[in-house]
Parts: structure tokens; sequence; C-alpha cells
């Protein structure tokens, strides 16, 4: 030790000293808060602030947060609606560790930090804040909105969702103008995965989607690779999953909580997959439906969406169920109206197995009004569901509609499956069409006859044309019109027909009117024309897509007149249930205008008729 | 003259953190000791299994306060090795320079810090108040001054700033200047060399025996430092030597830290000059949302030179949303608990404050 002493020279004896030059400078240390407001860094993560009118209350930061600090809040006085819950979160800063990763995930970017690091309370109670785009000051009158500095706020680095969706496979444009095969192709395990990963679980889309399904939950059994388990959560609101799986309206995918700053969950397509993969052997083991049987039968009139539906449920609660349709078979729309590269026959045949297996029986070629009696049917069941659907056409009525090569389009793309699945004979293909409309049935019929002229012609010549001035304003999806463009469609928005131009007994084309407004202040369809402008589209077919109408001629006359009707559609309570009580209805007769909607009423109606056929007992 | 019993910590201003160790002396020798972690009730290894990937980094940095970054890095890493991630290059430079200004900040609070046990509170002040200098760069750079959880496996959470960069470079500049200040207060002070030179020796066979790293090892002159043995990051495209030591005694270890205060300091520099410009400073784990990231099966293992020696995290991934087990290697280990035992016996009682400052002993490490 003495050695190691003596190594140190002795000029350093004075060395520490040389620290007294300090004395004379100015202190480093500050007084906060008593003399200095010290700022805090820009990316400060201090006090959080909620922006109310961004936030939907989906409870993500709940999730993420790795201290449980938050809880979501029931607020009364916000209401339930599309996109939102009606809860916000409340932050308990005695476990919050200030780490912003509720900030980071926000789905709507409506929570934010601010450079607030004080907070002086003799309260406890004030630790627990909820807050809102005041911040924590707020409460105390402190701070006026807008002047607790931000501080950490997200950006594209530390964002903590995926906002881009896995891609969907789709057959291309030439390949598939060429045929009906069916478009898209459907997530493989991997891709499945992946997408589900991208959900937060928050269950704001079931509120929206008309049948309520529990789509966090089947999203979940997908991440977690259990299908079995997704099967059970789909049947339990809808069993026509593989067609919605398809071909649904997806309302869901529009109030994703995703969908708020990037691509929305694509629910459909997750929902398909789960069908898919699933064989239809495995469906009666996993789903395992005994139920006790009530010795009660039901008359169901239609097996489109809503009757296939309603069937479904009622036999799982152990009813005999009888569905009575017109058409040779079973489906309504999704077989005779959708078109089969959108919707194949294998995938409605999937769903409807099932349905037969429960026992319900189909009875085709059998036209309510004609082939049997609607009394006979009443006479028959302890209950009765009208489901007929809208099966009648539209017309504009414009000069020449009555000429037989002035089609519409439901009959047209009725015509065309049967010829693709063998049914019927080949359908009419026009050299060049004019199609008129512009919404969802328009697209499906201008593709259709765009790929019959592929075939038959070698090349497209289909004209769409639409009142509705620009793609945005056309009911149509625009993944419709996106994909018709890419087969060859072309399309007239903006445009009234005038007349159909007819010569020597032959169509010509149709001259039309620049339409300079759809609806009227009030919203309601007043169209006005600006009848200086025209345009002549060439044609020898013109096909009329506007619309459809109900036909309610099956029902005798009397009770046609004790039903209630509003705009061509039956009244009913919220169980289906008509003026008549031992007669419901559903699906376009009554709400419309999709399919998931008809299951919706389908499964409301099986209730009805069942607290019905209850309480009678 | 009999044994007394004597406690030191938890609550003793000169202990490091919540942990404290029991002394039985005979006079001013301490005849036996037993450290004693368990206050912190923490189970920081078993909390990570319940939280998914993501969220564990709010919990991690507080393993170690006053070096919480290798933490970060260290889980980032073995989480990057098992999904096999490309950590964008900007990242990897990024995260070189956090560690390197963690290291000066653990360290400035050591070298300084040894004013505690040595009554030299001006060196205390000193210490704390350009530590509090980096501070404020943390603060900058991620929003919050002690628990950063900024570097998240795949990269880290935001990028730096020119502001930030330039910050830094006069950092550098002022640390520098102060370096000579440091030299003749605490280094060629003869307090300081009474009190620590030929001091609390650890011998390089017993360092070696515990599996001692870091500067306890090194002031036996074996040169041991994660970033040149198994260099990560980019620690092989800088230059920087690893200063050593014969006596291992308690001045060479705290003299060790303060050249590599300086070693540090070359370091940042290059990578301030080397980090490509880039708008990209991660990748997320996997698709999805962090509440759904997943990390394929399989376990690695990942270590880093930390102020306190050689600091690993070994982590076993099921598949699943969330570690299926972390197992945390502290550096302190070693000697805060086998060491204390073996060692302190026949040091004097003011020896032991110095053994825990100069070993780096950090309570939460052990505790965790
Ligand atoms: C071309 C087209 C494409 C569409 N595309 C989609 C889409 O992609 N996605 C979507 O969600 N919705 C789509 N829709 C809407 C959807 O198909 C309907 O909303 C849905 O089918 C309505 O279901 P429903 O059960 O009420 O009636 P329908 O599906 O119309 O079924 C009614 C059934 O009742 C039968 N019927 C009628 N009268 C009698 C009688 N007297 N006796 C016996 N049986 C009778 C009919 O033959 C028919 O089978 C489309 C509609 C059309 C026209
Ligand atoms: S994540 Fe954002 S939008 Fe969702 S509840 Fe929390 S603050 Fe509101
Ligand atoms: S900052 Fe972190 S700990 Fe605090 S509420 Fe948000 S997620 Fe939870």
């Amino acid at each position: 030790m003495k050695q190691s002493q003596s190594q140190m020279p002795k000029k350093d004896f004075f060395a520490p000293v040389k620290a007294w030059k300090f004395l004379g400078k100015k202190p480093v240390t500050i007084e906060v808060p008593n003399k200095v407001k010290r700022e805090a860094s820009e990316r400060y993560r201090g006090f959080h602030i909620n922006d109310w009118s961004k936030c939907i209350g989906c409870g993500t930061c709940a999730k993420v947060c790795p201290t449980d600090a938050i809880k979501m809040v029931e607020v009364p006085g916000l209401v339930q609606e599309d996109g939102k819950l009606p809860q916000r979160p409340v932050i308990d800063y005695g476990r919050c560790s200030f780490c912003a990763l509720c900030v980071d995930i926000c789905t709507t970017g409506s929570l934010q930090m601010t450079r607030e690091y004080i907070h002086i309370s003799d309260d406890p109670e004030d630790y627990i804040f909820m807050p809102t785009e005041k911040g924590i000051k707020a409460k105390r009158g402190l701070y006026e909105h807008g002047k607790a500095p931000l501080g950490w706020v997200k950006d594209k680095d530390s964002d903590l969702l995926d906002l881009e969706r896995v891609l969907m496979e789709m057959v291309e444009p030439q390949e598939r103008v060429r045929s009906f095969i069916e478009i898209v192709k459907g997530y493989s395990k991997e891709q499945a995965m992946k997408e589900a990963a991208r959900c937060v679980g928050c269950g704001i889309c079931t509120y929206t989607c008309p049948a309520h399904m529990d789509i966090p939950q089947y999203i979940e059994s997908i991440y977690n690779d259990d299908l079995e388990e997704g099967l059970r959560w789909l049947y339990r609101t809808n069993p026509l999953s593989m067609v919605c799986g398809r071909v649904c309206t997806h309302r869901c995918e529009s109030v994703c909580a995703i969908g708020n700053r990037g691509e929305p969950v694509a629910i459909r397509w997750l929902k398909r997959y789960i069908i898919d993969n699933v064989p239809l052997e495995e469906y009666s083991r996993i789903l395992d439906i005994n139920p006790e049987k009530k010795g009660k039968s039901i008359g169901i009139i239609g097996s489109g969406p809503a009757g296939l539906a309603a069937a479904y449920f009622l036999a799982t609660m152990g009813y005999d169920v009888t569905i009575y349709e017109a058409a040779p078979r079973p489906g309504g729309v999704m077989r005779y109206g959708i078109p089969k590269y959108r919707l194949p026959d294998e995938a409605l045949d999937k769903d409807i197995a099932l349905i037969e297996a429960l026992g319900v029986r189909i009875l085709t070629n059998m036209k309510v009004g004609e082939d049997i009696s609607f009394d006979e049917i009443a006479k028959k069941h302890d209950a009765v569901f009208l489901a007929t659907g809208f099966g009648l056409g539209r017309s504009t009525k414009v000069p020449g509609t009555d000429h037989p090569n002035v089609k519409q389009a439901l009959p047209m793309l009725k015509m065309i499956r049967d010829f693709l699945r063998g049914d019927g004979p080949k359908p009419p293909v026009p050299k060049k069409l004019v199609v008129i409309g512009g919404g969802n049935v328009a697209m499906d019929i201008s593709r259709s006859m765009a790929r019959l002229q592929m075939i038959e012609y070698g090349k497209v010549d289909v004209h769409t044309a639409s009142l509705e001035r620009t793609y945005e304003e056309m009911p149509a999806d625009m993944d419709e019109i996106e994909e018709a463009l890419e087969e060859g469609v072309k399309f007239y928005p903006g445009w009234g027909p005038i007349e159909i131009v007819i010569e020597n007994d032959e169509v010509k084309g149709v001259r039309f009117k620049k339409c300079i407004r759809v609806f009227d202040e009030n919203h309601r369809f007043n169209p006005q024309f600006d009848e200086e402008k025209q345009i002549f589209l060439e044609a020898d077919m013109v096909i009329e897509a506007i619309g459809q109408a109900p036909d309610y001629s099956y029902l005798p006359q009397e009770l046609q007149e004790k039903l209630e009707f509003f705009r061509g559609r039956i009244k009913t309570n919220e169980y289906g249930q008509t003026a008549i009580e031992w007669l419901f209805a559903g699906g376009d007769i009554v709400h419309g205008p999709d399919i998931v909607h008809g299951v919706a009423d389908g499964h409301a109606a099986a209730k009805g008729i069942d607290l019905y056929l209850s309480s009678k007992e | 003259m009999g044994e007394v019993k004597l406690f030191f910590g938890p609550n003793h201003p000169g202990m490091h953190g919540n942990f404290s160790v029991h002394m039985y002396v005979e006079g001013d020798i301490v005849k036996r000791a037993r450290p004693l972690p368990g206050f912190l009730h923490r189970g920081f290894e078993k909390l990570m299994e319940r939280r998914f990937w993501y969220s564990n980094i709010a919990l991690i940095p507080r393993i170690c306060v006053p070096e919480p970054d290798i933490n970060e890095a260290c889980y980032a890493m073995a989480i990057e090795k098992i999904a096999k991630l490309d950590v964008p290059e900007r990242a990897q430079w990024i995260r070189m320079i956090i560690l390197e200004l963690a290291r000066m900040a653990n360290h400035l609070m050591a070298v300084g810090g040894i004013g505690g046990p040595l009554g030299l509170y001006t060196a205390s002040h000193w210490g704390m108040a350009d530590r509090d200098r980096i501070l404020d760069i943390f603060e900058a750079i991620s929003g919050a001054r002690i628990y950063h959880m900024y570097i998240v496996p795949g990269g880290v959470r935001k990028n730096i700033t020119p502001k930030i960069e330039e910050m830094i470079w006069k950092f550098l500049e002022y640390i520098e200047s102060r370096f000579d200040d440091y030299e003749n207060l605490i280094f060629k002070n003869r307090i300081v060399h009474s009190r620590l030179k030929g001091r609390i020796i650890l011998t390089r066979e017993h360092a070696l025996e515990m599996g001692v790293t870091g500067v306890g090892l090194r002031a036996t002159g074996v040169p041991y430092d994660v970033r040149k043995v198994d260099p990560y990051l980019f620690y092989d495209k800088v230059d920087f030597i690893v200063p050593t030591a014969t006596d291992g005694d308690a001045f060479s270890r705290v003299y060790l830290k303060f050249q590599e205060l300086k070693q540090s300091v070359r370091i940042i520099r290059q990578a301030l000059e080397k980090m490509p410009q880039s708008d990209k400073v991660n990748v997320p784990i996997s698709k999805g949302s962090a509440l759904r990231h997943r990390v394929p099966k399989g376990m690695a293992y990942a270590h880093v030179e930390s102020a306190r020696g050689e600091y690993g995290f070994f982590v076993v991934s099921d598949g699943k949303n969330k570690p299926y087990r972390v197992a945390v290697r502290g550096a302190s280990y070693p000697q805060g608990l086998y060491g204390i035992e073996k060692y302190l016996p026949g040091t004097r009682i003011e020896d032991v404050p110095v053994w825990l400052a100069t070993m780096d002993v950090c309570a939460p490490e052990i505790d965790r």
C-alpha cells in the first residue's frame, strides 16, 4: 500500500485543488418547478390526451398496455353506432409506465402524449383519469384545449398496427374474361394466419354486420389455427358462410378499426378460408347438432338466403321444416342471379347440403300459387315464413323497351347460369351490347356478357351507361367497376336513356341525354337532365338493370289486405312477425338489399317463430 | 472483542438499489458477509412470459436502472436471431450510439460515484450533472430520461433527427473537455489512492473462477470484452481499444471505467459518421399488429458488453405471441452473490461499499 502511494508523482499533490476553479461558475442545478418551468423534449412521454372526436372506443390501447393501466369504461351519453363503441379509455397513473405503446397502437391516432410531466394532487383519485383532448390539467382548469404541448405521437416508424392487407391473389383479367372460372383464389393457410394477425379483436364489426357474426372470435380461431372452433363461431349466426365468404357485401370491413388508418382486415376472405378448409363430412361432428324434436312444422316459401337461414335455425331448434321453391334448384338469387365467376355452384351446394342433412325438406319446382296454393301451406304448418325475394325486373319504360331484344338483367343472368351448368340453352350473344344501370346487378350482367362475347367472338363490346355521373356516385362497388374495366367493359356515367332506336324492327342502339343531377336536396331520387347534350350508343341488344321488384301474386287477396306494406316491402316486428301472428317474412321483401340481411332476417324469424309457438303452448 | 452483526442496506445511502449485505464484523474487519437480494419482488423473467413480445419492452429496462438499454438490446437481438429479422442498418448504428451513451451515463455515475464511499462529494456531483446531459439526449431520442423503451425487436422505435445528432456531437465535445477535471480531482487524489490502490483486490484466478467479467476481469489483465470477442451490431466496424490493468484492485477498476469513457466517445463519433441516412429504422417482428406478433419456435442467446460485464438474454419461443421463457444473465450476479460471501471477509467495513461500487453490483439483475 505504501508503495502504491509513493508511485503518485509529487507534482500531482495539488491536482484535486484545481476543482476550486468551479467555485466562481454558475451552478448547473435548476430549481424545478419553483423557479424554472422546464419544458420537456419534443418526444416526451408525458400524460395522455385523447381526441374523442376520433376515438372509437376499440380498446386496443387497453389490450397492449403492459401494466394493465387502461380500463375501457362505458360513457353515459355516448351511443353505440357503426364503427364506434360507447366506451373510452381510463388510465390509472399509479400503474402507467409511460411506455406509449398505447399511443403507438391506437387504431385511430386519437391517443397521444403531452410534454406534461408534473401533476400534484392530494386526492389519489386524481391519478385515475379519462383523458380527453384537453389533457390531465383540464380537470382542474389549468389548461385550456391546445395548451398542453404535444409530446410522443405515433409516426410510421413507431406504428404498431399492420396497415397493409395480405394480398388476395386473383385470376388475371385476360385469362378470366375467357371463361367463368372463379376470380378470387382464396388465402393459403399461411396467408390467412398472417391476415388474421392484423385483427385487434375489438368487435366493432360485429355490431355493423347485419347478422352480428362473431367476427373477432372466428378470426382469432384462424390465428390459432383452430378451424373447427372457427366453424362453430360461424354457424352460431350464419349457415351461409361459404356464400358470404365469397360474395357478402362486407359492411363489417367498412367499419373495421384498422380501416381508420389502413386497409381493413379482409374479414370476408378469412370467413371463406375457414369454410374452404373444413371438409363437409366433418361438419356434423364439429357442430354437433342434436336437437330434441318439437313436433311442430314450419313452412317456408322461397329458398334464397332468408329462407335457408330460417330453415337452418329452426331445424337446430328441433322444428320440422319444409321449403317450397318455384325454381328447379334451391338458392334463389345465389343460384340464379350472382354470376358463376363470383359464386360457383359448389360453394352454394356445400352450405345447402348441411341444411338438408339436418332434415330440412326442400321441394323444388313447387311454385306457390300455381303448383300448390298458399292456403294449403297455411293449413299444413304451424307457422309460415315468406322469403320470396325481389324476382321481377324493373324497366325504364322508355320507347322501344318492349322490343324482344331489350332484356331484363335477372332472366338473362338466370339463363347464363342455367346454360353454364348444363340446365338450359345458350343465351343469345349480341355483337354490341348496351347495359343500362350503375349498380352491382349491372356489373354482373355486363361482365357476364363480356365473357360470352369473348368466348363467341374473341372480343368484348359492352357499353354500360348510368345516371350517376361518377364512379363514386354509382351504387356498384368500386372493386366491381375496376374489374369490369379490366375486362374491357366501357362505362358512360351520367347518361339517361331517351329511347331505344329501332329500325326495320331491329335494335340499333340507345339515345341518351346528359344527367346533371340524380338526387335532389332532400336526397330523393329525382334526376334532372340537360336535354341538349345527347349521345347515341350503337347496340344490337339492350339489357336493363335498374332494379328489382317483389311479386306477391301468390298471396291470397284477403291475406294481402291484412298485411301492412311500406314502399313495396312487408312490415314486420324485430322477429319478422307480420300483422298476421303465424305469418313471418324476411329477406328482400322485408329489408334487403343483400344476402347477409336475408340471413339475419332468417335467424330473427326463427327466434320469433320459436317464441310464438312456445307462447302458444 | 465479540462478533457484531451490521446491516448495510437496503436503506442506506451507500447501497446500490434494493439490496443488503449482512456483515458479521470483529472490530473493523468483516469476518463473514451475506448478500441479501429479494427486496424487489418483481419476478421479471416470469412476468415476461405473460406479456406480448412487444409489450415486454416496458418491463425489461427495469432489470437495470442505471443502464436499462442493454436489456432492450439483448432481448431484441435474441428475438431477431430466432425470427431471422433483417434489422435496418441505420437502426444498428443508432443502437450502438444508445448503448455507448448508456455506458457513459453508467460510468460517469460510477466514476463520480466513488466520491460517495470516499467522502469526495464534488466528484459525485460532477458525475451526476454530466450524466444528466446524457439523459437529456435520451429524452430527446426516446421521450424518457431513464427507461427509454427505445430499442425494440426489429430495430428502434423512432429515427434520430439531425437536431439530435447535433446534440450528441456537442455533448461529446463537452465531455472531452471535462476529462482533465475528473483526472485531477479523482485519479490524482491522495485520498483516493490510499483508499483504492492495492485494496479490495480480486485476483485473476478468483475472477475466472466466479465468472466475473467486465472491469472486474479486465483489471486483472484479461482483455475480455464481448464487443471484441463476439462483435455484435457494428462493433467490428469501428476502432477502439479495450483498456486493461494488472493490479486487480479497486483503483484499477474505477480507472478502467474512466478510460472506457474515452473509448465510448471514439465509438459514438465513428457511428455518427458511418451511419447511413435512411427512413427505415425497424422491421416488424412478424406480419400483424403488435398484439399478435409471433416469433417462430426456437431459442437464442444474445449478449452484449454492459458497463458491468457480459450481459445476456436467453430467449425461448414456442411459436406463440408471448415468450415461452426468458432467462437473464446479469453481469453482476457472480460478484454480487458469490463475491460478497467469498471475498469480502478479511476486508474492512469501509471497503464494503467500495466493493459494491467498483464491482457494480446491480440488485435487480440478481433479483430478477
Ligand atoms: C344479380 C344480383 C346480384 C347480387 N349480388 C349480391 C352479392 O354479391 N352479395 C349480396 O350480398 N347480395 C347480392 N344480391 C342481393 C341478394 O341476392 C338478395 O338480397 C338476396 O338473395 C335476397 O334473399 P331472399 O331470400 O330475400 O330472396 P331471393 O334470393 O330472391 O330468393 C327468393 C326465392 O323465392 C323463390 N320464390 C319466389 N316466389 C315464389 C313462389 N311463389 N313460390 C315458391 N318460390 C318462390 C324464388 O324462386 C327464389 O328462389 C344480388 C342480387 C342480384 C339480383
Ligand atoms: S386505441 Fe385509440 S381509438 Fe381505440 S379506444 Fe384506445 S384511444 Fe380510442
Ligand atoms: S403509456 Fe404504457 S403503461 Fe401507460 S397506459 Fe399507455 S400502454 Fe399502459
